[in-house]
């Protein structure tokens, strides 16, 4: 079965590299900073041993002090698995920076996630409605919604 | 020179956009069942009747369902269609890829509205006499989804149906009661009578 990694671990390895970029980590998830993903997503793609060259699952989460971006990552290679989190805490205009040039198949799952929690990834070389119509009034899975 | 994007470009996307809207405010109130021939009286007509019986037997022998599925309950339709249940018994194993040789939409699940402008426009690509049977709640009322933001609170708000058969899936037991119905309902249908 795919090991899933100990964030506290990888954080360890994150943080010789990237002194700033982790806020907090525990055994199930790492917690980065926004500005600081995309090379942190670049260092755990390629650095031998971690190796995540496959991109499972992004999702939007609405904490309402804060919205999140879970990303799941798996390494073929190696066999294990690493829960990764943003956080944004500007309501108004979430941003954060777009994977879609390490995994391609950040592509579509950026797009649910601004559809659906109004997440804007720069970067993204298409970001728009995905599920939903053009037009739509909202970010329906905010927990304001309605 | 400007690289094909495998993007589809925003003004298709804003008109789709337009069309939904449109569509939605359209479609607030739901269209009335057709099933005011059921209580005219019919008149008796010697050569109609014999027609009528012909015809009908004929028709309700052979309906053809469109290959159309939405969500769940499709794999429903999917287990009635095949060997256990098997729909052909009712000379129904014929679904049609192309609305234009079917007679029969089973529009078995949810129907958001996106997705509502391509089931009205297979709706109106099937010849007449055609026939709908809403499948599930989620295609009778939008069940468990009805108030939500996406989801069409019942296709007869786009089509007018002909036959319901509750259930979250119904049981391919339920479909062919359903198809059952239908076959009656198709019996007492007249050339008479306007549909
Ligand atoms: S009625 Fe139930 S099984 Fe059928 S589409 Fe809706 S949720 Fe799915």
């Amino acid at each position: 079965m795919t090991t899933a990694l100990s964030g506290q671990e990888v954080s360890r390895q994150i943080g010789e590299r990237f002194p700033d970029a982790v806020l907090q980590s525990d055994e199930a998830a790492v917690v980065l900073r926004g500005e600081s993903l995309l090379e942190v997503a670049q260092f755990l793609k390629a650095t031998p041993g971690l190796e995540f060259d496959y991109l499972t699952s992004i999702s939007g989460v609405d904490y309402l002090d804060y919205l999140e971006v879970v990303y799941h990552l798996t390494s073929m290679k190696n066999n294990h698995s690493l829960v990764l989190k943003v956080r944004c805490w500007d309501r108004d205009k979430p941003s954060l920076p777009s994977v879609v040039s390490l995994w391609r198949g950040a592509d579509l799952q950026e797009r649910e996630a601004y559809d659906l929690v109004g997440i804007a990834f720069s970067g993204h070389p298409n970001l728009k409605r995905i599920l939903l119509w053009e037009g739509f009034e909202g970010h329906p899975l905010r927990r304001d919604y309605l | 020179m400007e690289m094909m994007s495998v993007y589809s470009s925003l003004e298709l996307d804003r008109a789709e956009g337009l069309a939904i809207d449109e569509l939605i405010a359209r479609s607030q109130q739901p269209i009335p069942d057709p099933d005011r021939w059921l209580e005219e009286e019919r008149r008796p007509n010697v050569l109609i009747t014999s027609v009528d019986a012909v015809l009908n037997w004929g028709r309700r022998s052979s309906v053809w369902p469109v290959n159309f599925g939405l969500a769940c309950c499709a794999f429903e339709m999917i287990a009635t269609a095949v060997s256990r249940f098997d729909i052909a018994r009712f000379g129904m194993e014929l679904f049609r890829a192309s609305p234009r040789q079917a007679d029969l939409m089973i529009v078995s699940g949810t129907l958001t509205w996106k997705m509502a402008p391509q089931l009205k426009r297979i709706y109106e690509q099937m010849p007449e006499p055609k026939w709908v049977l809403a499948m599930g709640v989620c295609a009778m009322s939008g069940g468990t989804f009805a108030g939500s933001y996406s989801v069409v609170p019942g296709v007869n708000r786009i089509v007018p149906v002909d036959v319901y058969v509750p259930g979250c899936p119904p049981r391919p037991e339920a479909l062919l009661y359903g198809i059952g119905m239908l076959h009656q309902k198709i019996a007492k249908d007249s050339i008479a009578v306007k549909r």
